[in-house]
């Protein structure tokens, strides 16, 4: 179902992340090129477009975790909240504890499922045992998982089933009590089933959060965000409603890529 | 702010990693420094090719090294010979053609040969070896360089076997594949296309096993009759370049000649099996980039 | 047909070469065992030599080599594990040059002879930095010796954590040190370990290196003090087969040493096979 950005929407919503004339290279490969979009708050973004296009290295910008990679240089800004993220006073580590990224495989680390949601809020010293209990609880109810795991929260994260982790790396992402939260092809390694719970999730998180969904899945943008961008080799091609782009695309790449000519 | 500052850590990881750099320069620092002074009294050649090496003695003390140069040369040698075939034997088997459960066993075994400390195969060497070599050889010293390569060969072979099947393994599955595929036997397989294929592993694994039984001290001090004389028979007690230091150091006075000349010899010691090493880390360098 | 034979042949014949390894090790071992263990005893493991060293027990030996072990260990596991660490976590964060030149330096120190190490610390520890025949100039040198096989194995451990772990972590706002700390470290756990019992097998199974800085043929009444010297098992047997005025009557008395030597050190590479392969079976 194509979802529309209508007026009381638009109302309480902002521009939370923006990107201006951002270009970034590994080594000498222009990966993103003259990127300007503004994200806007509590809705799902979508960045869909075949494969190589840049769409994980443009989330992966936002949390600054390209900053890992040595051979990566970029130019230009990404203002969140009126801050240029890429500032030289900005405390990357406290960026990161505002932004939670959900990754394409489950990574769950090899903890109990417990030791997992707490391991962002102990780091943060958010609080000890009863609080902690509590944000534990919290965060795995926030990921529609606290009911499958309450009664074995001290059992090997890797006794949940490919979908549950997924939701367990949800849940440890809301543990932190992010504003943003960036999904990278959240469900390109799971099942049916499990998708359908974690699009589920994703239109409940928007209510408090900014969700930034990156998926090479175009139904699953249609379905599940408000706000669509194309990209195509570094650049963003075409942005705007979701409904807007999938039945009325302005750009002949676009509706190619729609239309399934290529991708 | 403290939680930002991992400097003083990640200092002291890079120290850490640095001391492997200083460590190696010590050695080479405390060889020179130690040794220099024989070299005032002798010169460089007079002291590797000298054919007589009696530093203890009052009256004219001479320091030729080559006994212990042939001694090591000899043993070491002849231990290759026996361990390298044996070993690249036992690599193939294990890599190409034994079963799981017999590779279970196998395998195991190789680790604890490798365990195993040299002063107990030097032991073994004295009491047990050398009476079996004597009765079949019917020699006339009872602890010679035989004795010592016999030993030495059992203790290098875990390393050229773990090496070379290492490299075996490592051969693209295609390519025995394709041989299998155009009709070719396992046997033949093997000898055509995995050993070419897996040679400069294999050659790698023989210069290390070399480069081990080089520096290997005790089983040879105790094996070989550490008796210094410049020869190539097997069946005369020798001694090698690692058993004079182990044996002469305790007699020495610091700072003598005869404590010059050990360290002179120490640094010959080092000289070898550092230039095998550096070979070696070369030659798979080069290897690896060529993979690319 | 003949084809078909001569290959049965030939792989029999290797067989019978693995098999003849077998029997050597298992041989090996054995002779020492059925010498050795009628030896061993409550007194002999408890007592010191005596008599002018022709009879009595080990328990200088042992507590000698126990020390020098633990001494050596406790030098040589930071640095190595810290060397380790860097390796695998912070090298972007300098000149690869200088990494290449460290790997090259590990590399060539594992191949560096034992008695080299002992002229190093003969040089440098005993004489050089005053510290004497001592079981401090042993383990110093003892923990040079076994840098290389400790940072080599920890290194591969830690490598062996995959990445997502780390990404994990630190898109959670950890720092590089907090995340190798709390994620990295304790899941390399395992071979880590097995790296350093390995190195610790190293340890007391070395003889020449302890020869040449402080292993003593007789100590009267053992101090406990790390800056004097001390008797160890692997000299003991060196010094009871060459040096002793009457090897063959202590005979018994060698093998019983040997036997206690190598079941301590074959413990430890076994509990090492144990935990590596235990650790495996994780990742799976």
């Amino acid at each position: 179902m194509i979802t529309t950005l209508d007026t009381p929407v638009l109302s309480r919503v902002t521009d939370k992340i923006s990107f201006k004339d951002f270009n970034l290279w590994y080594g000498d490969n222009h990966v993103l090129k003259d990127i300007n979009v503004r994200i806007k708050s509590n809705i799902v973004t979508a960045f869909m477009g075949p494969s190589g296009c840049g769409k994980s290295t443009l989330l992966r910008s936002i949390d600054r975790m390209n900053d890992i990679i040595p051979i990566c240089r970029i130019e230009g800004d990404i203002v969140i909240d009126d801050v240029n993220i890429y500032d030289e006073d900005v405390d990357v580590y406290e960026l990161r504890k505002r932004i939670g990224m959900v990754f394409q495989k489950p990574n769950p680390f090899p903890m109990s499922i417990y030791d997992n949601i707490a391991y962002g809020p102990k780091l943060h010293n958010m609080g000890k045992g009863e609080e902690l209990d509590r944000i534990v609880e919290t965060s795995l109810r926030g990921a529609a998982l606290w009911d499958e795991v309450k009664d074995r929260l001290h059992e090997s994260a890797f006794s949940l089933s490919g979908g549950q982790q997924q939701r367990l790396c949800i849940a440890r992402a809301l543990s932190i009590n992010p504003e943003i939260i960036l999904m990278d092809e959240p469900c390109s390694a799971l099942d049916p089933i499990a998708t359908i719970k974690i699009e589920a999730l994703m239109r409940e998180l928007k209510e408090k959060y900014t969700v930034v969904l990156v998926t090479h899945n175009l139904q699953q943008a249609a379905r599940v965000s408000e706000m669509t961008a194309f990209m195509y080799l570094g650049e963003i091609i075409e942005f705007g409603s979701t409904r807007d782009i999938f039945e009325n695309p302005q750009n002949e790449l676009t509706e190619n890529y729609i239309t399934g000519k290529f991708g | 702010m403290t939680r930002r500052d991992e400097r003083p850590i990640e200092g002291a990881l890079f120290f850490s990693a640095i001391l492997a750099i200083i460590i190696l320069g010590l050695i080479f620092v405390f060889l020179v420094k130690e040794s220099l002074p024989i070299f005032s009294e002798v010169n460089v050649l007079e002291f590797l090719l000298g054919r007589e090496w009696f530093p203890a003695s009052f009256t004219n003390p001479r320091f030729g090294a080559l006994p212990l140069i042939t001694g090591s040369f000899l043993v070491v040698i002849t231990a290759t010979m026996i361990a390298v075939p044996i070993g690249i034997m036992t690599a193939v088997y294990i890599a190409e053609i034994a079963d799981e459960r017999v590779r279970e066993i196998v395998k195991p075994m190789i680790e604890i040969l490798a365990g195993i400390p040299s002063v107990v195969y030097g032991f073994i060497a004295l009491v047990l070896l050398s009476d079996i070599v004597h009765s079949v050889f019917n020699t006339t010293y009872r602890l010679n360089a035989l004795n010592g390569a016999i030993i030495l060969s059992i203790m290098i072979l875990p390393t050229i076997i773990s090496i070379a099947e290492d490299s075996i393994v490592a051969v693209p599955k295609d390519y025995k594949e394709a041989s299998l595929a155009m009709g070719a036997t396992r046997l033949e397989t093997i000898r055509h296309v995995t050993l070419p294929a897996a040679s400069s592993g294999i050659t790698v694994a023989i210069m290390l096993g070399i480069g081990r039984a080089v520096g290997e001290t005790m089983a040879v001090l105790m094996a070989t009759g550490n008796s210094p004389v410049a020869t190539l028979d097997i069946f005369h007690s020798v001694e090698t370049m690692t058993a004079v230091i182990a044996v002469e150091m305790g007699e020495v006075v610091f700072g003598s000649d005869h404590y010059s000349a050990l360290f002179a010899i120490g640094l010959v010691l080092f000289v070898i099996t550092f230039t095998i090493n550096l070979i070696v880390d070369l030659a798979i360098h080069r290897k690896g980039s060529l993979r690319r | 047909m003949k084809k078909k034979t001569s290959e049965k042949l030939v792989f029999s014949f290797l067989k019978a070469v693995a098999a003849m390894i077998v029997v050597v090790v298992v041989g090996l071992v054995g002779y020492i065992l059925v010498n050795g263990l009628p030896v061993l005893s409550f007194k002999f493991l408890t007592k010191p030599p005596s008599n002018g060293m022709l009879a009595g027990g080990i328990s200088s030996a042992i507590a000698g080599t126990l020390m020098i072990m633990i001494l050596t260990m406790v030098f040589a596991i930071p640095i190595g594990v810290g060397a380790a660490i860097f390796l695998s976590e912070y090298t972007d964060k300098v000149d690869p040059r200088i990494i290449r030149m460290v790997r090259l330096s590990i590399n060539n120190l594992a191949g560096v002879p034992s008695i080299v190490y002992g002229l190093l610390g003969l040089g440098l520890f005993v004489l050089f930095m005053g510290f004497r025949f001592s079981v401090l100039s042993a383990s110093l040198t003892l923990s040079f010796l076994t840098l290389p096989v400790i940072i080599a194995a920890s290194e591969e451990a830690l490598r062996n954590v995959p990445m997502a772990y780390r990404e994990a972590s630190l898109a959670l706002g950890a720092t590089k040190w907090e995340t190798t700390r709390n994620v990295v470290i304790p899941t390399a756990l395992p071979g880590i370990m097995t790296a350093c019992i390995l190195g610790l097998s190293r340890a007391a199974g070395e003889t020449a290196p302890l020869l040449m800085t402080g292993a003593a043929y007789y100590i009267p009444r053992f101090s406990g003090s790390i800056f004097k010297q001390f008797m160890a098992l692997s000299t003991h047997i060196f010094f009871m087969s060459t040096q002793s005025p009457n090897p063959s009557l202590t005979r018994p008395i060698q093998y019983g040493t040997i036997a206690v030597l190598l079941i301590i050190v074959l413990s430890m590479n076994f509990a090492a096979i144990i935990i590596r392969s235990r650790y495996r079976r994780r990742f799976r």
